[in-house]
């Protein structure tokens, strides 16, 4: 089924300038593998070279940190929306 | 590259970095690009920092703060456009640590100096590139009326 995954400004060059990507999946993994297929430029910006999403990316299943659901495995339906967003730190 | 922001944000921005002396503030800068990469903000979002364990001299943004607003400005035809913080008793230049933890290609980094409680230099960077090609850039910010 057809799931809305939004881009942050940073991963857009990546991604055909898109800020909103359908795509379909049954799961946030398969939506993030299915996304990174259609534009794969975005792999390395969202996974390590062992394949695991970076530690300074946040996915999120509407309100929810996915690392707090079922990760890759949290199961999606049509009307979610997927938020990637990378980490915002810093200090002097 | 130029930052664009109407007076009353920037002046909203630096006295939040006041209100949370001695620790950092830290907030989201919404707006839209230009088609050469500068930005105008719209609206500067204040955001909690996280850092308790340090907060005189690191900030982090909760990812659901960054996710809502990322959502809500979207929704309004709007897109971040780049991040202040402030450096209490510290210059307003970025740091190693603002290098390492720093994501978001091309957008503002804004950093504001508050010295002894009085907000003082305000600059702005922008990331660019990726890995170990990863810098930051001066970029100039103008300041509008509106």
């Amino acid at each position: 089924m057809p799931i809305k995954v939004l881009i942050p400004t940073a991963l857009r060059p990546y991604a055909g300038k898109q800020s909103v990507i359908e795509v379909s999946a049954l799961t946030v993994g398969e939506a993030l593998n299915t996304l990174v297929a259609q534009h794969p430029d975005l792999r390395r910006h969202l996974f390590s070279e062992e394949g695991k999403l970076c530690s300074f990316v946040n996915v999120y299943l509407n309100d929810e940190d996915i690392r707090y659901l079922s990760k890759d495995a949290t199961p999606v339906k049509e009307t979610d929306t997927i938020s990637i967003v990378p980490s915002v730190a810093g200090g002097r | 590259m130029t930052l664009s922001i109407p007076r009353t944000l920037l002046e909203e921005l630096r006295r939040h970095g006041e209100e949370t002396y001695p620790h950092e503030c830290c907030g989201v800068l919404v707006g839209s690009f230009d088609e050469e990469g500068g930005k105008t903000v719209t609206a500067a979002v204040r955001c909690g920092n996280t850092r308790t364990d340090s907060p005189q001299n690191r900030y982090h943004i909760s990812p659901s703060e960054l996710v809502r607003i990322q959502r809500e400005a979207m929704l309004a035809g709007s897109d971040i456009v780049g991040f202040y913080h402030s450096h209490p008793d510290h210059p307003a230049r970025w740091s190693a640590t603002d290098l390492a933890e720093a994501h978001w290609t091309g957008c503002s980094y804004l950093i504001t100096s508050v010295e002894d409680g009085r907000a003082a230099v305000s600059n702005s960077f922008v990331l660019l590139d990726v890995d170990e090609a990863k810098h930051f850039q001066d970029e100039a910010i103008t300041v509008t009326a509106e």
